[in-house]
């Protein structure tokens, strides 16, 4: 708890209300040293050193400790208003409230750093497992298809002459899916790293919705595989402003993706609609769903819902979100009205009507 | 029969080998050069019907290449790289390279660039009535018919569509299309082209969200194809 009050407040606020509160302290009870004595005094200003100790960092804590010393001694140990200290006691007692102030402020020093490197250990442990995860599944996803290209390939030249034609053509088009699957992770891969480096800068430009989303789903329908893909756009949508390349490629991730996680048969709606100034285009399948739970976590990168079937690097999501977040626009995943998964990007963009003016 | 000669400029030795036994198993004449020292000596030496040039060589940047053989070489230049940024494909489109395939590339797919590349201008004079497979052209009447009916366009439409047949395969860039269709203030006015391209796929294809004609090469331009040259 200490940590967070130490986070909010800052260093010069933390010198201003320690020396403050020690002010304060001082002449309240310069008016009632007659009556508690001003041995309790230094009591009271070691208790507030220990207070402010809790939560403030180790230099205003040495400052407030030396100039409760000196006030101590300046204003409260007879004689008042000299450093002079002439009993015994006194001097003894000063010297252990220097000391005791002291010993607070390297205490809490001390606490800090342990803190600090307990909280690194827990980051470099996060990073680890990060790391992990991603050697897990690059590993897994690239070995994969080299595994089944060497292993092909190594059949193809060594046992050439016993493999009938079937099992040469079979091996031969299990090599051209590893590689394109391949590729496919290499894609991925690029775009990632693309996005952690912070330089995507969206080239927009004017772009036809409806030409969008086909031109993303044509990769797809190029290799059907039992899944029905139901665009609903509205005739007459305006031209809107994005990056046609980056967006192409979220759309093809969520379509993708939902082709790759329900069953045979599922329908994948795509929808969009814009209007003045904003876009929106959902993405929604009737194949399971995300659990509830899981939702906010299906955009980290490397993450895989629990019980998934292997296949992804657990990137396609994330790079969509980048990418709609360089369009400076919102993804969002729901549960759709049929209990699939719904993701709805909202990208705010210069709309144009022209198409709907007669031309000519 | 296929004789058709074909310079390979590529530094990588397997990607040569790979476009050498396509290229041959494809009857045409194969000629490698590893540097664009070499490519383009062997360029002057011999000059090709088509070059298929790779822009990350060692010596020296492709699209410098591109240029210089530009200068004198009037057949098609197929550009081969593993870059896929738009950047890329545009600089080298407007420098006159008549194709650009990004590695890794389907076979069928290099083998459709190549012919359509080395057929291109062939929809020349001898015939001003253009089919393509069902879709005809009739370019002295200025008349397009689809499935023998007459498809009505207007003169921008018109115009757009005969530029593209003029460039039957080749990528055209929409800096091109807006400034041959609508002239040089309106290269940036790309929304021209969104809606042209749109009304046009409506009269033309036979389902506009799918075309078969007017292909989209994203972030890049429009490619007319004849149907029967998908693979």
């Amino acid at each position: 708890m200490s940590n967070l009050l130490l986070n909010t407040i800052p260093r010069r606020n933390q010198y201003l209300i320690s020396i403050l509160l020690i002010l304060l302290l001082s002449i309240s009870c310069y008016f009632l040293t007659d009556i508690i004595g001003y041995k309790v005094v230094a009591f009271l200003l070691l208790v507030t050193l220990s207070l402010l100790a809790l939560f403030f960092d180790i230099l205003p804590i040495l400052i407030s400790a030396v100039l409760s010393a000196l006030i101590w001694n300046f204003f409260f140990i007879p004689p008042k208003f000299t450093f002079h200290v002439h009993t015994g006691e006194d001097f003894f007692l000063f010297i252990m409230y220097f000391i005791i102030a002291m010993v607070h402020a390297v205490l809490t020093f001390k606490i800090r750093q342990v803190q600090k490197e307990a909280r690194k250990k827990i980051e470099k442990a996060n990073t680890l497992k990060l790391y992990n995860t991603l050697l897990n599944s690059l590993s897994h996803e690239l070995r994969t298809p080299i595994a089944t290209i060497i292993g092909a390939s190594d059949n193809l030249i060594m046992n050439a002459g016993k493999l009938t034609d079937e099992n040469k053509s079979n091996l031969l088009s299990e090599i051209s899916l590893a590689a394109l699957r391949l590729n496919q992770q290499v894609e991925n891969l690029l775009n990632m790293s693309r996005l952690e480096s912070g330089f995507i800068q969206p080239k927009k430009d004017w772009c036809d919705v409806n030409e969008l989303i086909y031109a993303s789903i044509k990769n797809i329908e190029d290799h059907p595989d039992d899944h029905i893909i139901d665009v609903q756009v509205k005739d007459n949508l305006p031209l809107v402003k994005l990056d046609i390349g980056l967006m192409e490629q979220v759309l093809y991730n969520l379509i993708n993706n939902a082709v790759i996680y329900t069953p045979a048969k599922s329908v994948i709606i795509v929808a969009a609609d814009c209007a003045d100034g904003n876009c929106t285009i959902v993405v929604e399948d009737n194949g399971k769903g995300f659990p509830p739970e899981e939702r906010e976590n299906v955009f980290e990168k490397f993450y895989r819902l629990k019980y998934s079937k292997t296949g992804g690097t657990g990137l396609g999501l994330s790079i969509a979100k980048g990418f709609v977040e360089a369009h400076n626009g919102t993804i969002n995943v729901e549960s759709g009205s049929s209990g699939g998964a719904k993701f709805i990007i909202k990208i705010p963009t210069e709309t144009s009507y022209l198409n709907h003016l007669k031309n000519e | 029969m296929n004789s058709s000669q074909i310079l390979i400029i590529d530094d990588e030795a397997q990607i040569r080998k790979l476009l050498q036994i396509t290229l041959q198993s494809n009857d045409y004449q194969v000629v490698e050069a590893a540097t664009a020292k070499e490519g383009m000596i062997a360029a002057a030496n011999h000059p090709p019907d088509l070059i298929l040039l790779d822009l990350g060589l060692p010596d020296e940047d492709g699209h410098s290449v591109l240029k210089q053989l530009r200068q004198w070489y009037s057949k098609p230049i197929i550009i081969i790289s593993v870059q896929n940024n738009e950047e890329d494909i545009v600089k080298a489109l407007d420098n006159a390279a008549n194709d650009y395939l990004v590695k890794p590339f389907r076979t069928g797919e290099l083998l459709a660039r190549i012919r359509s590349a080395l057929r291109g201008g062939t929809t020349d004079d001898t015939s001003p009535v253009l089919d393509y497979n069902g879709l005809l052209i009739d370019l002295t009447t200025r008349t397009v018919k689809k499935n023998e009916e007459v498809v009505k366009l207007t003169v921008t439409e018109y115009n757009l569509l005969t530029l593209f047949v003029k460039n039957e395969g080749k990528v055209l860039t929409h800096h091109f299309l807006l400034y041959n269709v609508w002239g040089p203030d309106f290269i940036d006015q790309s929304q021209y082209l969104r809606v042209y391209i749109a009304q046009l796929r409506k009269k033309i294809e036979d389902d506009p969200n799918r075309p078969n004609y007017i292909i989209t090469e994203t972030g890049v331009g429009y490619r007319f194809v004849a149907k029967a040259f998908i693979v």
